[in-house]
């Protein structure tokens, strides 16, 4: 359940944000999930709805978008489906991650005076 | 403020951040790494279940370099310091960081066990990592390699069920293959398998705390790890 640490985690970094704009509030969170980060984005959206009354959070709606999981050749030989070896069929090379492990605060909006 | 009419309404100002969620962690594991390179001491994050045998391993690990290598154990657990104190009477120094709730260990709470134990006396630390297939993947604490134990009696399709673990994993150790002889159904050429799809460069070791089997081929990953971190500890300390 390490989803309520990075919640935790967020609000930090957004209570800093919001202090160095002196925000009054903040009204939208937007965050990017990717599908290989090992994060439940489910359980991800109720502990941020259950810890961010009382924060500066409390009116922010949060809108999670989700990154696919892509693999592909590092030389070039194009994408790698999951459900199979991890390598290049063609050379094989030892497949990279392309997309789909980043846990990253995106944008949020802030209402200011 | 409204400047066009000077009502006094505040503003929505849209704030680009890109920024990982993890960034203080992310902070604290560099200083730590920093640290560990600048001494020469090279770190496992040793993860795996509950169970899998970490502390056995490391048991294992103590009495074959027992006075040929300096090791130190950051033990985490939710609660009670028992494997701590199983690897201290294996030899090794041994702190343990108790976590309370939390289901992994992160950069900060490492950087804070540090400081009680004599780390940078050390050749190899180990950091036993909560047992737990999930989260601990998620936080990077500074480590040179990330090494899970995944025993033969957890089943064949774990790597497929906890694929971020797995994916993120320099080296698994296959442990308890003692057992292999009554586990009929168990076949290790199909955990290799499953392995080979979560990880793109699959680097496995099998072995047994209790026969020794495979620990010799372990150590010698340890010692090229060692010699690796030690040589480039040498090359920071020149420049």
């Amino acid at each position: 359940m390490h989803e309520y640490s990075i919640v935790q985690s967020m609000f930090d970094q957004i209570e800093e944000l919001a202090r160095e704009r002196q925000a009054l509030s903040v009204k939208r969170v937007c965050v990017r999930v990717g599908q290989a980060a090992g994060l439940d984005v489910s359980l991800f959206k109720t502990a941020y709805d259950t810890f961010r009354v009382h924060t500066i959070c409390e009116d922010a709606p949060m809108e999670v978008d989700e990154v696919p999981e892509r693999w592909s050749c590092p030389n070039g030989h194009g994408d790698i489906q999951p459900g199979r070896r991890l390598a290049c069929e063609t050379c094989g090379r030892p497949a990279r991650l392309a997309s789909g492990d980043e846990i990253v605060l995106e944008r949020v909006e802030l209402e200011v005076p | 403020m409204c400047d066009s009419c000077g009502c006094g309404d505040s503003d929505l100002v849209p704030v680009t951040v890109r920024e990982r969620i993890l960034v203080n962690n992310d902070r604290a594991a560099r200083h730590n790494r920093e640290h560990f390179h600048d001494q020469g001491v090279a770190v496992i994050n040793l993860m795996g279940s509950p169970g899998s045998g970490k502390t056995a391993v490391l048991e294992a690990t103590a009495r074959r370099l027992s006075g040929t290598a300096s090791l130190g154990v950051l033990v985490g657990d939710l609660a009670t310091d028992n494997d701590a104190r199983r690897v201290r009477a294996a030899g090794i120094v041994a702190e343990a960081i108790t976590t309370g709730s939390a289901c992994h260990l992160d950069a900060d709470m490492v950087h804070k066990g540090l400081h009680r134990l004599p780390w940078r006396q050390l050749d190899v630390l180990f950091i036993e990592n909560v047992g737990n297939l999930v989260c601990p993947a998620v936080y990077d604490l500074g480590q040179d390699a990330n090494v899970v134990a995944l025993s033969v009696t957890e089943g064949e399709d774990k790597p497929l069920k906890y694929p971020t673990m797995f994916r993120k994993a320099d080296l698994v150790l296959l442990t308890k293959v003692d057992l292999l002889p009554i586990l009929k159904d168990i076949s290790v050429a199909r955990i290799e398998e499953n392995l080979s799809m979560v990880m793109p460069r699959p680097a496995i070791i099998a072995v047994s705390a209790t026969t020794g089997e495979g620990i010799d081929a372990w150590v010698q990953w340890l010692s090229a790890l060692r010699e690796e971190r030690r040589a480039a500890a040498v090359v920071r300390a020149g420049h």
